[in-house]
């Protein structure tokens, strides 16, 4: 199943009845999703990315859980453009037999994409815009899956 | 050689533009950051702290200690910030 990358909104349940759909061999369907946080006074969140980069990044990420674990699903869905406070921005969703590989592999993908997808985030609000800082403790994250740091 | 030098997020706004069209002979990424940095305040600007400074060479992240050979997009941009 190929990463996404759209502008438009996703449903969550739809998503996860599709992977579901017509199989029993599932044991475990662990999945997360990215909103739009207000820390206080965020108006809009506008996502940027690199067409292109983003999806052949977003691929070989998905490539490399697969690698790492048995599963049977792994979707990643990342948006962009202008988002609202309390938006969703993003999903993965991975199924294996057991709840172990599922969940490894979920947080996997959310440490992996966070600082190799070519998205960037800007927030803007009464105060003015800014854009997000990249945080340490992403980088930092990736260690612990064995891939050296930029 | 003639390059695509494209810019995302802060570096964009920086140099003023999201992408330009170059004609170097620089070797490295390094020695190409340097003749950019050259052309005016704003690429000065976007370029004045490498350290805050990631690079792509046809849409593979990479380091600015790689050559240029036979490399046709050139991409400069802060550190991600998806998921």
């Amino acid at each position: 199943m190929p990463a996404r990358v759209q502008r438009e909104d996703f449903d969550l349940g739809a998503e996860l009845a599709a992977i579901r759909a017509g199989r029993s061999d599932i044991g475990a369907l662990v999945s997360f999703t990215g909103l739009v946080r207000d820390t206080g006074g965020l108006e809009t969140l506008e996502l940027e990315h690199y067409p292109g980069m983003t999806e052949k990044a977003l691929a070989a990420i998905e490539a490399e859980a697969r690698s790492r674990w048995p599963l049977q699903a792994c979707l990643i869905i990342h948006r962009y453009g202008r988002l609202s406070p309390g938006a969703q921005i993003m999903m993965v969703a991975t199924a294996s037999a057991h709840r172990g590989a599922a969940f490894a592999a979920a947080e996997f993908l959310m440490d992996y994409l966070k600082s190799r997808a070519p998205f960037w985030k800007k927030e803007a609000g009464a105060a003015g815009a800014r854009w997000v800082a990249a945080c340490a403790d992403d980088e930092a994250a990736l260690d612990r899956w064995g891939i050296t740091g930029s | 050689m003639r390059l695509r030098v494209r810019y995302f997020a802060w570096l964009r706004e920086r140099v003023g533009a999201p992408e330009e069209t170059v004609e170097t002979e620089a070797a490295t990424v390094a020695a190409l950051v340097e003749e950019l940095r050259a052309r005016d305040e704003g690429h000065a600007l976007a370029f004045a702290d490498l350290r805050a400074v990631r690079v792509a060479l046809d849409e593979e992240l990479s380091d600015l200690d790689a050559a240029l050979a036979g490399v046709r997009e050139v991409a400069f941009f802060p550190p991600m910030t998806g998921g």
